[in-house]
């Protein structure tokens, strides 16, 4: 099988260079291993590069702050269902990995005594939970996402990180005792295939908000990773749990940011009406996401949606005056003009929950490990395979994510997940494993059915499909019936992927291929997230049901774990005990 | 532009913003088959910036870009 296919061998191979990716390279490539990093574009066209909020460290520069507090912070958010001794090892690691990225030439924001400036975000406080907001966010400007992956590139070009751009991942190698020895990748610019072989293979595929309509995410975040894990026969957990913002243009996706609320931007229905004030008299408009987008959801759904369709609400920032706008709020009326024909200094901004945040992804540990259940444990580590990033869930966002720890996430795991698989490859004998016959059988089998069909189809019409199916099915509210119907539609359209066919059948820098071979990612990642979704008889985080409204700490805090083969479920424990210091019990969850 | 180009310049429009997903997908549906060489070459030099910074040039909000590729910038804040 594996004949006519070239193979090149590396210690570790690295599949994606946003930010966890090449922290992960960096940590191998410094420790003088050979280190390959793959990727479908240039590293700092990642979609880290849109990251602006900042990323979180209680290093206490601009208030008191304690990595406890942290810790707090990110238990509760995640609505209890985050791996507490993660979510410690996090926050303990956190103000190491921010210095250590000072110490690279991160351009962060400063105070007058030189120090990190940091500001206050939503859901951080100051003693467990307090009224007093923690400032705790580091940023470059409104560029940290871009910074950061720029600081991190520079440093892998220097410690001989080998670059692979514009290759794209297909599928995982595995042998018959389960061990990975790296993946099956296309070449772009030939459309060949090859076998790159690793001791450790790397995933930092990052998120997969594609499958929604209304997304907030670039188009290259199609789940590859999740896809290729699933194919591979290892379990995906959580995948019900996505956060929405509540401010995404209609129609585009594009984030308005939480800042108009907060300079003094209200929504409105179809009536007029500023509908938070009966959802949260007293927070309103600045609830916090998931209570916003729950009432969006709730004012569409009931006939009191905006426009032609009914299917949005408004934005209103007119009564802000031009000068606030342009301002306070730089780039928003470029965004809304650009994308809502809208100008906000007259008009409002036509909004909806817009898909964000990926809290689930591929099992793993704290070091990085992708973990999976066998021979009655529920999380042995699967050898030579790592996961980091947001395609990973370690899980320290549990049910829901604060904003800012997804940076710290990439930091953190990326560097434990290379620490890790730089002890292994020493470990390991200098010859690498060898290659089973049938290697890249999988990804071969992929590319001949897209190679000989014809008439099959369309790959642009069935991803639509897909993506409008999760839209209205699985989206911030979830629905009994419409999640049954949901399960059974996103099944069809699985099958509809298998018929695909691409028009053109060459293989040079063919994007109708990559296209199509992406899709084949974005349908299992749709099926594992409505099917995991359809099975919570709870709500938690960001997991809303119609049926079941409250949380249900005696059944449901656990981890829910997808299998592709059979569409099966399984659930796993949560973490509850930390590693040092005491659990946080479960309790209500308010702001 | 032949398939090869087209699909090359399509593949250099994924960006890490979903905004710039968005302009340049409807610039080269709108404008690739019509591009010269010279006017391919210049926007495979703006192509090469930073997100942030093209962002901020195609949404107008930045002019700092090097002569000559008015032309191109121009259509592509029609966008
Ligand atoms: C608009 C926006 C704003 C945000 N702001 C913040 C913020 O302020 N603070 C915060 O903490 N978080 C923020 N987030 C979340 C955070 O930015 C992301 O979770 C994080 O950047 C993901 O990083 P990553 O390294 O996991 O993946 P990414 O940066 O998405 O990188 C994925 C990499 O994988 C590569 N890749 C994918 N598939 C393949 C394949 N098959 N083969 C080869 N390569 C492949 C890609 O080319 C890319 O290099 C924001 C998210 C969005 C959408």
């Amino acid at each position: 099988m594996n004949v006519g296919l070239q193979a090149r061998k590396f210690d570790a191979i690295v599949v994606g260079a946003g930010g966890s990716g090449l922290r992960a390279a960096l940590e191998l490539a410094r420790a003088g291993l050979r280190v390959a990093v793959l990727s479908k574009v240039f590293p700092t066209r990642s979609h880290t590069v849109a990251a602006q909020g900042g990323i979180a460290a209680p290093l206490g520069n601009s208030s008191e702050d304690h990595w406890h507090w942290h810790m707090y912070d990110t238990v509760k958010g995640s609505d209890y269902l985050g791996d507490q001794d993660a979510i410690e090892y996090m926050c303990r690691r956190a103000t190491e990995v921010v210095i250590e990225l000072e110490h690279m030439g991160m351009p962060f924001d400063r105070l007058d005594n030189g120090r990190i400036y940091q500001r206050p975000f939503g859901g951080h406080t100051q003693d467990y939970g307090s009224a007093k907001m923690a400032m705790r966010a580091c940023a470059a400007a409104d560029r940290t996402g871009h910074a950061m992956l720029h600081t991190l590139y520079q440093q892998n070009v220097k410690a001989r990180t080998q670059f692979f751009v514009e290759w794209m991942a297909l599928d995982l190698i595995r042998d018959a005792e389960g061990a990975v020895l790296g993946v099956v990748a296309l070449e772009m610019e030939t459309g060949e295939a090859m076998i790159l072989q690793a001791k450790a293979t790397i995933l930092a595929t990052g998120g997969a908000g594609r499958i929604f309509a209304a997304s907030t995410n670039a188009f290259i975040n199609t789940g590859d990773g999740l896809g290729m894990v699933a194919r591979a026969g290892l379990p995906l957990e959580d995948m019900e749990f996505w956060q929405f913002h509540p401010t995404g243009v209609a129609g585009a996706g594009v984030l308005i940011t939480e800042g108009v609320r907060g300079e003094g931007g209200y929504l409105l229905n179809k009536d007029g009406e500023r509908f938070m004030e009966r959802y949260a008299p007293n927070a309103k408009d600045l609830a916090s996401r998931d209570v916003v987008s729950r009432a969006m959801a709730t004012e569409i759904k009931e006939g009191r949606g905006c426009g032609p369709e009914g299917d949005h609400v408004l934005l209103k920032l007119d009564h802000l005056g031009p000068e606030v706008i342009n301002l306070r709020l730089p780039g928003i009326r470029e965004i809304a003009i650009k994308f809502a024909n809208a100008d906000p200094i007259k008009d409002p901004i036509p909004v909806v929950p817009t898909a964000h945040y990926q809290m689930g992804g591929i099992p793993a540990n704290h070091l990085g490990q992708v973990v999976a259940p066998r021979g009655g444990d529920p999380e042995v580590p699967v050898p030579g395979l790592y996961a980091v990033g947001e395609c990973s869930c370690v899980s320290v966002h549990g049910a829901n994510r604060l904003g800012t720890n997804s940076l710290l996430d990439l930091l953190v795991f990326g560097k434990a997940g290379g620490e890790q698989a730089v002890a292994d490859i020493r470990a390991m004998p200098a010859a690498h494993k060898d290659l089973p016959e049938d290697a890249a059988a999988r990804p071969l089998a992929r590319l001949a059915r897209l190679d000989s069909a014809s008439g099959g189809e369309r790959v642009a019409e069935v991803g639509a499909e897909l993506r409008k199916t999760m839209q209205a099915h699985c989206s911030v509210f979830r629905f009994p019936d419409m999640l049954i119907e949901g399960v059974s539609k996103v099944k069809q359209i699985a099958a509809r992927a298998e018929r695909m066919s691409i028009q053109d059948k060459s293989k040079v820098f063919n994007t109708a291929r990559i296209e199509a071979l992406e899709l084949d990612n974005l349908v299992e990642t749709a099926l594992a997230t409505i099917v995991s979704a359809e099975a919570r008889q709870e709500s938690r985080g960001a997991q809303a049901r119609a049926d079941f409204p409250e949380r249900d700490d005696k059944n449901w805090i656990k981890h829910t774990l997808w299998y592709k083969e059979g569409n099966r479920l399984e659930y796993k424990p949560v973490h509850l005990k930390p590693m040092s210091v005491e659990t946080f019990e479960p309790k209500v969850r308010t702001y | 532009m032949d398939r090869v180009a087209h699909d090359r310049l399509k593949w250099k429009c994924r960006r890490g913003l979903l905004e710039l997903d968005l302009v340049l997908g409807r610039f080269v549906e709108r404008n690739a088959s019509a591009l010269d060489e010279g006017e391919l070459a210049r926007l495979g030099e703006l192509l090469e910036l930073p997100d942030n910074d093209l962002w901020d040039i195609v949404s107008g909000r930045s002019d700092l870009y090097a002569a000559g590729l008015g032309d191109v910038v121009a259509r592509l804040r029609a966008c």
